[in-house]
């Protein structure tokens, strides 16, 4: 056996792995942000991550992105705060009214709140999202009704909402693809000659998907300006990080010519300032970036997932001392001056969210038979007139048949 | 000069679809041409040939050699607003953007509830009998056409080739354009200035009363030259270009059949779940009182396309289409 093949059975998580030592962040457009440093590994090896709250919720200095959230008010920390409890509150209903029956799948955000409003929050009105599946923070930045989201879990669409409503693209379950809309979607925003911003979200599991290494390698070439902002939830279902790639995945970006940074995920005001740095670049013609927010997806996979079968839960105890909105809490109440009002008023809003989401989500009528073949296609289809007539006519058979037995 | 001699011209396939394109180009700013080769060397056909001399590097895009990146780049750019045009080199190249094809631009449009329109038109030169090395002679028209969203079409000579390229632009659907690249020098007469066919129409392109030859693409003339040696023998066939395959123009099939009692489909793929027993299938629910013998199909065999030197046993040619001819005939 060979030395190579040993290292590639060495869980590289906790490790680090021998190409940390040679990834730099740079970028090789030949910006002023060329000098930022090699990704530096802590006395545990790991490599660091942009952090500017400890899970304590103190605040900590850091050089490099402090400039991208020194204007943020105490009101607008606030802010984040309001959106990750409301969006925690959403999703903890959504898995309520999936056990209930009232949704057949649900795929929960738990944990992953600062990743998502930390990066929501960085955006302008006419930059454009494409997310996965597990996006519900993001939408919620975006102004989507957190009620359009389940229409798909429920089973009663494949989508539900207008994406250039809120420039946030539909949601994507073939993990990957919406990588490539997101590139080609930025490489028109640089055609128009338009400074708005592209984000793609995606995950450690989308990481390895081909479409992926094809949006960085189209991104790169045409410079186009897009944020690639994956969300290392440590877990791909029942499949660990280490299963996907033997590098850290933001050292990635260096292969394809564009900076990758890892941010602390659970950090609500770090993936803010990365962000905005990020979509910075975008804007200002440096091309594409790598994000890779490290975090951990506190839930299961989905609602149909037992991660018992395949994680410890110390594992999981460990990262909720990490949790997201804990340390923004201790950050507001020690650094701040935010009363008890405003955590109460929050808690009665969460409530009032919570009872909306339920009761619309019951209400929410079964499509009519005929949406089957509805847009279908934009000019229409022969075929699917001849079916959709056909359709109809079986189901009118039926009528007669009721009419026949009350007569 | 009369105006009319400027407007029709003899060309070959290749060339009506280069200045289709170019038209295309001219009268939308936002109709982008992306693919492999499509800009300096003018695509490994020439059928994209001076586009980007003239339109520029914005426009007439050479991509990465990643199939799945072009097309899925594509969705992105038409989600923008744009109407890309791009070229896939190969029939036996598309399957890196099957996923992205089938999972992603088929359905969007149905998953936004009608919202996103995607005009996309995937250009795919295809089919065999040009000696060409592996993955370069397939006809998988069939894959895609039984994939709601998305609408399929075959040109057979080049005045079809120049508007049905100016309709699949158009068409805010996307759009697989299968071309038959045995029959990209063929000449033929255009005139830019015709009012075209509906795209999803068939034609009858020589009328006959004994049996119906339906065909698209490449096989086509393949039936005019069977109909013209059948005719030797005193017998009429009609031969119908369908020119989509989906939609197929079952109305123009079933009034063929309706007319002959007899009819063969021809087409390059497999006959195994091919277009023809989709359409010997519907003819038979149609007009089965019409019918003097069942529907026949000739095509590729149940095998990987040959080595070239054995395609001309593979694919139909004018002695296998007659023989099932003469099998109908003989009910």
């Amino acid at each position: 056996m060979t030395v190579e093949s040993t290292a590639a059975r060495k869980p590289r998580r906790s490790a680090g792995g021998k190409a940390g030592t040679t990834g730099t962040k740079s970028s090789t457009t030949g910006t002023k942000r060329t000098t930022r440093t090699a990704a530096r590994k802590t006395s545990s090896g790991e490599p660091e991550l942009v952090q500017l709250l400890t899970p304590e919720g103190k605040r900590i200095k850091n050089a490099e992105y402090d400039a991208y959230v020194a204007g943020v008010t105490p009101e607008e920390i606030r802010g984040l705060y309001r959106d990750m409890v409301l969006t925690r509150r959403f999703d903890a209903e959504a898995t309520a009214l999936q056990r209930q029956g009232e949704l057949g799948l649900w795929a929960s955000l738990l944990g992953q709140e600062a990743a998502q409003i930390g990066s929501g929050r960085a955006l302008r009105d006419d930059d454009y999202v494409f997310p996965t599946y597990r996006e519900h923070g993001v939408a919620w930045c975006r102004g989507v009704d957190p009620t359009n989201l389940l229409g798909m879990f429920r089973g009663v669409n494949n989508g539900g909402w207008d994406p250039s409503g809120n420039n946030f693209h539909l949601y994507t379950i073939v993990i990957g693809s919406q990588t490539l809309h997101a590139t080609g979607y930025a490489m028109g925003v640089a055609k128009d000659g338009a400074d708005s911003a592209v984000i793609a979200y995606f995950g450690d599991g989308a990481s390895s998907q081909g479409d992926v290494a094809e949006a960085f390698t189209f991104s790169a070439v045409y410079n186009a300006p897009v944020v690639f902002f994956c969300q290392n939830n440590q877990w791909a279902i029942s499949e660990p990080t280490e299963k996907q790639t033997r590098v850290p995945l933001y050292q990635r970006a260096q292969g394809f010519g564009f900076p990758g940074v890892r941010v602390d995920g659970n950090d609500v005001l770090a993936c803010l300032a990365v962000t905005r740095w990020a979509l910075e670049r975008a804007r200002s013609g440096e091309g594409p970036t790598l994000v890779e927010a490290y975090t951990y997806r506190m839930g299961a996979h989905t609602t149909s997932d037992d991660p018992t079968r395949y994680r410890h839960d110390d594992e999981r105890v460990a990262w909720e001392a990490k949790d997201p909105i804990a340390r923004l809490r201790g950050y507001l109440e020690s650094e701040t001056d935010t009363d008890e009002g405003f955590f109460s008023e929050l808690e009665a809003e969460s409530e009032a969210l919570g009872r909306r989401v339920r009761e619309v989500v019951r209400a929410m009528p079964d499509p009519d038979h005929f949406a089957i073949f509805e847009n279908v296609y934009a000019d229409g289809h022969a075929l699917v007139d001849e079916e959709r007539a056909q359709f109809a006519a079986y189901q009118a058979s039926f009528a007669d048949v009721e009419e026949g037995g009350k007569r | 000069m009369t105006a009319q001699a400027v407007a029709s011209r003899s060309m070959a396939l290749a060339k009506a679809i280069n200045e289709s394109l170019r038209k295309a180009l001219e009268s939308d700013p936002k109709v982008l041409i992306m693919g492999e080769d499509v800009g300096k060397l003018g695509g490994v056909f020439r059928v994209t040939d001076g586009l980007q001399k003239d339109f520029g590097e914005d426009r007439v895009i050479d991509t990465p050699l990643a199939e799945s990146g072009i097309v899925g780049t594509a969705i992105g750019l038409a989600l923008r607003g744009y109407r890309p045009v791009v070229e896939i080199q190969f029939d036996g190249f598309v399957f890196p953007a099957y996923d992205q094809i089938v999972t992603q631009l088929a359905k969007m449009h149905a998953r936004s509830l009608g919202k996103v329109k995607l005009p996309v038109v995937v250009r795919i030169p295809y089919g065999g009998g040009i000696g060409a090395v592996e993955h370069h002679s397939e006809s998988p028209e069939s894959l895609f056409a039984h994939v709601a969203g998305l609408k399929i079409v075959s040109p057979s000579n080049a005045s079809d080739a120049y508007w049905m390229m100016q309709q699949a632009i158009q068409s805010d659907d996307p759009v697989i354009f299968f071309e038959p690249k045995r029959r990209y020098w063929d000449k033929a007469e255009v005139n830019r200035e015709a009012i075209p066919d509906p795209l999803h129409k068939a034609r009858v392109v020589r009328e006959g009363t004994d049996l119906t030859l339906a065909a698209y693409g490449p096989m086509v003339k393949l039936c005019q030259e069977v109909a013209g040696a059948a005719e030797e023998e005193g017998r009429s066939l009609e031969v119908l270009d369908l020119r989509s395959v989906s939609p197929l123009d079952f109305d123009s099939i079933q009034a063929s059949v309706e007319r002959t009692g007899r009819l063969v489909v021809v087409h390059e793929a497999p006959v195994f779940f091919g277009s023809g027993a989709e359409i010997a299938a519907r003819i038979t629910e149609r007009c089965f009182y019409h019918l003097e013998a069942p529907v026949l199909r000739v095509g590729g065999y149940h095998a990987p396309y040959p080595p070239a030197r054995l395609e001309e046993e593979y694919l139909p040619n004018l002695d296998r289409v007659l023989d099932a001819v003469d099998r109908s005939l003989a009910y």
